[in-house]
């Protein structure tokens, strides 16, 4: 987190009663996986019920590299998405 | 429309044969129809643009529950409530949508948040003006988000793949919006009290312009424009989107038997399009140079219901670092 | 039981009230919560007992059989006849009062529309299972916020110890007993608030312990709003607010 203060950035995945497995739906800020969960109740499904919700804080999603992209493009990161967030940095450092 | 504040950075744009090669390969798969995605290779100038674009685009939602949130409170019907409540809300989780989708070009939501308060980023200027009337939640309806979904039609197709694809839940929950309004104006204009009809052209009277100026000056020139269109982060021009709202909205005002507060307006047989008059263009540059009547008012009210949230967020973090902090101690001494 | 029961239209109109009440106090917050998703959460919350308060309001107006609808009770009535707990009508303050004040609503509700799906009549066992699921979301949702915001930080601690304090005294209003409230009793068609109690207490204790907040120790309880007879000033000015354009152009349809 840039600051300690910023909720972390959670992706959402949902079940709906079609048996289908459980697809990205989209994200959210949360303090924590119980909260993103109600949160992703309000945001995503509005309350439907007979949905089964996952979350995932999205700094601990490892990702592919894009397949057809030879040494020209970046170097593989692992991370899903180029975010701030992402880095960890102590209080001292400031905001940046 | 939520790029209407964007300065062009004056540079034409570059052909395939002057480009790099990286930025060829990416030019050449936009125009094969290919969405690009958080890791691929993007230049700087798009995902600059693109943050700016998203950004005002998600505070243009967040500002724009301002006001028609003025008239939650005074809504005439328990379902009337009810509605401008749900659509109110919609626009939350909108900004929400957009938020998340900017994210991933390497900016988080508070950044984005701290620039909305300081005015390095701006919202959509038709946010700057005033609800006086219940009319006018019907007229922002009808108007306003009719404006809206001329634009936010066609981004669903638009070339980085976060962003198309929160546009396109953006329009599905989007499609009861407008519906929304224009009910509001058949109740007042078509059969309500004179009041209420008076209420109803006064609402139209205030807002054609401001909805006219939310699709931008015209761009025909714009290099800024050529730009975003060939990276299609914008789909059509300013004046196009402009036209097409007036050809479907004169009918729709004919319907309610309002009158477009524009004299000149007349269909033009050889152009099959309405002839209509430009808004007054100095006045959308006041706005958007924050002197619109209601700009002092709005970052106010975003900015204090950020201050007086802030305790709430710390505390909420807080409470899960010890509860996280909690579980490791116990965890460890299951494990020990 | 339906028209010429006075003490049934009283109890509808008490619940009616309620979420009517708290529904418009919670749908202020829409636009100026702490987060996008508190935003979006309590815009739920509001949009759930909106939606409450049309069906309690319509079976009121059906009960006493006078030809007003659900709007009518809502828009053009006055203060002297809402019949809402005084706690759900004071100013939300902050959104740690908010919360406070939808958890100590919640932690009633749920075991109140719980033993009212066994009432005696269907229409009330009917709304009463529907609020329910509805009453459990916001108690878990609600609960959590005030352990949260209790636990959180010196600060919000504070802040959530001065809500507890001020609403503590309008909390015994929900357990209230009067006429009305032994005749629906007798009836078959609710229980008496007060056996909510036992159940209440253990889920507001539990709760503000693991929030480290303290109940007061003061058994004294503010009356007046369920029976009508003293309400607090502030009703009046949400009348005022949400009233506005009933009042202003009778008759006209919106």
């Amino acid at each position: 987190m840039t600051t300690t203060k910023e909720w972390p950035l959670w992706e959402v995945f949902i079940r709906g009663q079609h048996g289908m497995s459980h697809r990205h739906v989209g994200s959210l800020h949360a303090p924590d996986a119980e909260r993103a969960i109600k949160n992703a109740r309000d945001v995503y499904t509005r309350r439907n019920e007979g949905t089964s919700i996952w979350v995932v804080e999205a700094a601990a999603i490892s990702a592919s590299s894009p397949s057809d992209k030879g040494p020209l493009y970046e170097p593989a990161s692992d991370k899903v998405y180029r975010h701030p967030t992402f880095y960890d940095l102590p209080d001292e450092a400031g905001n940046m | 429309m939520y790029a209407q504040s964007i300065k062009s950075t004056g540079k034409s744009v570059q052909s395939l044969e002057e480009m790099s090669p990286e930025d060829r390969a990416f030019q050449e798969r936009i125009n094969r129809g290919e969405k690009i995605e958080p890791k691929d290779y993007m230049p700087e100038g798009y995902r600059k643009n693109l943050v700016r674009q998203i950004g005002q685009h998600a505070h243009s939602e967040i500002v724009g529950q301002l006001p028609e949130g003025n008239w939650i409170t005074r809504a005439p019907t328990l379902e009337r409530k009810a509605n401008l409540l749900a659509k109110v809300q919609d626009e939350a989780g909108h900004g929400l949508y957009l938020y998340c989708a900017a994210e991933t070009l390497g900016i988080s939501r508070d950044e984005m948040f701290e620039m909305l308060h300081n005015g390095q980023m701006k919202y959509s200027s038709i946010f700057n003006y005033p609800t006086l009337t219940w009319a006018d939640m019907g007229a922002v309806g009808w108007l306003v988000d009719g404006a809206a979904i001329m634009n936010q039609v066609p981004l669903q197709g638009t070339s980085y793949g976060p962003y198309a694809r929160s546009m396109v839940r953006i329009c599905k929950e989007e499609s009861f919006h407008q519906r929304q309004g224009f009910h509001i104006m058949i109740a007042m204009a078509k059969n309500g009290t004179t009041d209420q009809h008076r209420m109803a052209q006064d609402a139209l009277n205030r807002f054609w312009y401001p909805s006219l100026m939310m699709f931008g000056p015209s761009d025909k020139d714009s290099v800024h424009s050529a730009q975003s269109m060939a990276w299609k982060i914008k789909m059509n021009s300013n004046d196009e989107l402009r036209q097409k709202f007036v050809d479907e909205t004169v009918p729709q005002a004919e319907y309610l038997g309002l009158n477009i507060p524009d004299e000149h307006l007349k269909w033009n047989e050889e152009t099959q399009h309405y002839d209509f008059s430009q808004p007054d263009w100095n006045e959308f540059n006041d706005v958007l140079a924050g002197n619109g009547p209601c700009n002092t008012e709005r970052l106010t009210a975003r900015q204090k219901a950020w201050n007086d949230g802030a305790w709430v967020r710390e505390a909420m973090m807080a409470h899960a670092n010890k509860k996280a902090a909690k579980k490791k101690a116990t965890t460890q001494v299951a494990a020990g | 039981m339906t028209a010429g029961n006075p003490h049934l239209f009283e109890f509808l109109l008490r619940q009616g009230d309620n979420a009517l009440v708290l529904g418009h106090r919670t749908s202020e917050w829409c636009g100026t919560a702490p987060a996008l998703e508190e935003d979006i959460a309590l815009a739920n919350t509001a949009l759930d007992l909106i939606g409450q308060t049309q069906l309690w309001l319509a079976y009121a107006a059906d009960v006493e059989g006078a030809g007003r609808s659900n709007d009518d009770l809502a828009f053009l009535r006055d203060v002297y006849d809402f019949r809402n707990v005084l706690m759900l009508e004071v100013p939300n303050e902050d959104f740690g009062r908010t919360m406070a004040r939808q958890f100590f609503f919640d932690a009633f509700q749920v075991p109140w529309l719980s033993a009212l799906q066994n009432s005696s009549e269907q229409r009330v066992s009917d709304i009463a299972h529907k609020s329910l699921k509805e009453a459990q979301y916001h108690l878990e949702r609600s609960a959590e916020t005030v352990i949260a915001l209790g636990d959180g930080t010196e600060l919000s601690n504070q802040l959530m110890q001065t809500a507890v304090n001020y609403l503590w005294p309008y909390t015994g209003e929900l357990f209230g007993e009067d006429d009305t409230d032994v005749a629906m009793h007798s009836q078959g068609i609710a229980p008496l608030p007060a056996s909510m109690r036992k159940a209440w207490n253990d889920t507001v204790f539990s709760t503000l312990n693991e929030a480290c907040l303290t109940a007061p120790d003061d058994p004294f309880a503010h009356t007046g709003g369920r029976n009508g007879v003293r309400h607090t000033e502030h009703l009046g000015h949400m009348l005022a607010v949400m009233q506005t354009l009933q009042r202003s152009y009778p008759g006209a349809t919106w």
